[in-house]
């Protein structure tokens, strides 16, 4: 392999990261908007102090990916992104309305603020769907007919719902008392639909793309890839488990949060093993879509020096920020 | 309407949109490092009451920033497609750059700015808000370099349907970038010191002035009166940089129609691109040419010379004039702001109201000024999107225009929305009774001698 066909994979899987670092990081943001009506006035404060520390970086992950996938992959960008104009332009509303949302509601006069916590609701929402349309899209290689509608639609409330449990699972960990307890019950909630969706889409997957159906289910791979959807069961069963258990609220307020985590990563996982050397499915390979090696060899550099730098302040942010939330006060 | 003209209504409208509110926080982010400092070293609490004040802005105007910058990330792509496929070998470098130097830099550390007071120390807490500011200075660095290139492409060659880069160095340091990097600096520099100045004004008018408000109108009218000079100088090395590398633009901006010795500058004009004439002029002579020559019997490029090529004449000959006029009135009412300010012993209640309502109208003049720049510059780099090797209709979207139009009016509307909830939002915490939940006295003091020592 020499570097014409080695970056390319790099950006890849950089891409593919930045995206699963999206999707668990805005997700469990996404997730707390959408869970923001369900809340009292102080507890809508609460929840919003958890993740006012961190929304802005999570988002950037976002710019990140799609960065990536238009310096790296600008083939795949114009398909891709044409493709899915108006959900695109949904989402981005959705994300507008969500990013702004977190300072108005505190900063404009106070008979604004129920409007303002609405814009946050409906933000989060119209974000989450979009993005779980676009996926749905994306799985299935962009292509019309209406069973693949059927399938994005499906998608398109699946990842909404698994940001909720996400989110539930985050505020467990971040908070005490009522609202903790509060958290546990929407996590309750939000978990069937999750195992619910999951099923009918892993079963649905391979009985829209000939192509995920022909690398899962052929021997010996089958066996060999037998342990991704086997451990995502098992988070999934761990975080239902520990949510009946009073250590959920003391030594365990971790692990619904992780083991949803876990979810999303053997997710990327599998997803990724269904589209490889697709960047977009079946019709264009990570190589056919990639910039000048030049140019991608520039960037690469750049990674590598920035990207541990920015892991390592944002893992010093979450460490200034560790524990319980507080109420959010300027310096 | 074609879809052409759609979206460059659409990136146009998002793109003014976006530029207010860095051209806010790439300056706003050093000016609360200085009140930061301010206050821990003369432990006055009007510092305080300002960094925290501005911190608020910095904050809201951060956010509007952040949410337009990333609808940006994606119009790129799904407005001109064929840029990046085309030019993507220079764009994806500076863009990557800047997502990966800049945005990621400044979002974490701006939570540690804003909420990490009592969970990091002063020292790290000062550490974080020079971050932040760097990391707004940084991404206007990295923007403006491809910018520029679009504007006076340098460092690469045109090869099989693409840029191909042969110099990374002659690409960043490209012939308009130190210019238009300066005059950027510089213009956001101004519209936060007239932000500061004008909010402070109006708090006076109100009577709604706290300890803080003398000494952001003294803050506000000194930088403004420091930075205007500076910025009339670099605007006219712009100019002449511009005149060398894109004159159809000067043209333009001059309203040229013929190549002509001791060419007047126009005060006035109405330019009918039909007739290709202008009417109803008002002129001084041979001023246009003693300006952009040096000599009042210069010769300038009309634009005859650039017919097909040259950029719509009125937005560009307009937007100059809004731009110039409000940089005067800037240097005017900075300076004689500042002089009855100190006559007055620098008592801000002794001021003539007169006097504070111009400085409070012109609260928001940065923005006016900066979006008119920029009008002339991006429009007055039109027909091409790359000067003089890439036309912009080549690498225009497929998207129907009637997605671009309902996404248009979708984003007009939050748009607006959003401006006028700004304003108003900045208004009533000018107009608030701030009460600063104090910080126990002994954590700042502490912090105070951690920073001394």
């Amino acid at each position: 392999m020499n570097w014409a066909e080695t970056l390319p994979v790099i950006f890849l899987a950089l891409m593919g990261l930045a995206m699963l670092a999206y999707v668990v990081l805005d997700g469990y943001d996404l997730g707390v908007g959408m869970l923001l009506p369900r809340a009292s006035a102080q507890q809508k404060d609460t929840m919003i102090a958890s993740i006012g520390p961190f929304w802005d970086a999570n988002e950037t992950w976002l710019v990140l990916g799609v960065g990536i996938l238009l310096i790296a992959f600008p083939k795949a960008h114009g398909m891709v992104l044409t493709a899915l104009y108006l959900p695109v332009a949904l989402m981005l509303v959705g994300l507008v309305l969500r990013g702004v949302a977190f300072d108005f509601r505190v900063k404009a006069r106070n008979h604004w603020k129920p409007a303002w916590n609405f814009a946050f609701f409906a933000g989060s929402t119209l974000a989450a769907l979009a993005q779980g349309w676009m996926l749905g899209r994306y799985i299935t290689g962009l292509q019309d007919g209406w069973t693949f509608t059927l399938f994005a639609a499906a998608i398109a409330l699946l990842l909404p719902a698994a940001y909720v449990l996400l989110g539930a699972g985050w505020l467990i960990l971040k908070t005490e008392g009522d609202l903790q307890r509060q958290a546990v019950r929407w996590a309750r909630t939000a978990w069937p639909p999750v195992v619910l969706g999951m099923g009918l889409v892993s079963l649905a997957t391979p009985a829209v793309s000939v192509t995920v159906r022909d690398r899962w289910f052929s021997m010996p791979e089958f066996i060999a890839l037998l342990p991704i959807p086997l451990v995502t069961l098992a988070a999934l069963v761990a975080a239902r488990a520990v949510l009946n258990s009073r250590l959920v609220f003391d030594r365990l307020a971790w692990l619904p949060f992780a083991a949803t985590v876990a979810v999303f990563i053997f997710g990327a996982v599998g997803l990724a093993y269904s589209l490889f050397p697709y960047v977009v499915m079946d019709r264009l390979t990570v190589w056919q879509a990639a910039s000048a090696t030049g140019s991608l060899a520039l960037i690469a550099v750049g990674c590598a020096f920035t990207v541990p730098a920015i892991v390592a302040y944002t893992v010093f942010s979450y460490r200034v920020f560790r524990g319980k939330a507080k109420p959010l006060a300027y310096a | 309407m074609d879809a052409l003209l759609l979206a460059r209504m659409q990136f146009a409208a998002n793109i003014t949109f976006h530029i207010l509110f860095p051209t806010i926080t790439i300056a706003l982010g050093w000016a609360l490092l200085f009140f930061r400092l301010r206050w821990l070293r003369t432990r006055d609490a009007a510092w305080l009451t300002a960094y925290r004040f501005w911190t608020k802005v910095f904050a809201l105007s951060f956010a509007l920033g952040v949410v337009s910058g990333v609808v940006m990330s994606f119009q790129f792509g799904t407005n001109w497609p064929g840029f990046m496929e085309r030019a993507g070998n220079v764009a994806g470098p500076l863009l990557g750059y800047e997502v990966l130097t800049a945005f990621f830099l400044e979002a974490t550390f701006l939570g540690v700015m804003l909420f990490g007071h009592g969970r990091v120390s002063e020292r790290m807490h000062l550490v974080a808000t020079f971050l932040v500011a760097l990391g707004t200075t940084l991404s206007a660095f990295w923007i403006l370099a491809l910018n520029s290139w679009m504007q006076t492409p340098a460092g690469a060659e045109w090869r099989g349907g693409e840029f191909v880069v042969t110099s990374w160095f002659d690409v960043v340091f490209n012939p308009s970038f130190p210019y238009r990097l300066v005059h950027m600096l510089l213009a956001s520099g101004l519209t936060v010191a007239f932000l500061v100045a004008g909010v402070s004004a109006w708090q006076l008018l109100r009577a709604k002035a706290n300890a803080s408000t003398p000494k952001g109108l003294r803050f506000g009218l000194t930088l403004g009166a420091v930075l205007i000079p500076l910025q009339i100088l670099a605007g006219d090395l712009h100019g002449l940089n511009t005149l060398q590398h894109q004159p159809a633009k000067v043209a333009a901006m001059e309203g040229l129609w013929q190549t002509q010795r001791g060419v007047p500058l126009l005060l006035f004009a109405w330019p009918d691109e039909q007739a290709r004439e202008n009417r109803f002029e008002i002129a001084i002579p041979k001023g246009a040419s003693l300006i952009l020559k040096h000599d009042p019997d210069g010769e300038i490029r009309g634009l005859d010379e650039f017919k097909g090529s040259h950029p719509p004449v009125a937005p560009v000959f307009w937007g100059f004039r809004v731009m110039v006029g409000t940089g005067l009135l800037m240097l005017l009412v900075s300076w004689a702001g500042l002089w009855m300010y100190r006559r007055r012993g620098w008592v801000a209640e002794r001021l003539p109201r007169p006097l504070l309502g111009v400085v409070a109208g012109m609260a928001f003049s940065g923005w006016v000024a900066t979006v008119a720049g920029w009008y002339v510059t991006e429009i007055g780099r039109q027909p091409y999107i790359v000067h003089g090797l890439l036309r912009t209709a080549e690498v225009a979207s497929n998207v129907p225009s009637s997605h671009i139009a309902l996404t248009l009016a979708l984003y007009l509307t939050l748009y607006l929305a959003l401006l006028v909830a700004y304003v108003a939002v900045i208004r009533h915490l000018a107009e608030k009774v701030d009460k600063p939940e104090p910080l126990p006295e002994p954590t700042l003091r502490a912090d105070a001698q951690e920073v001394a020592a």
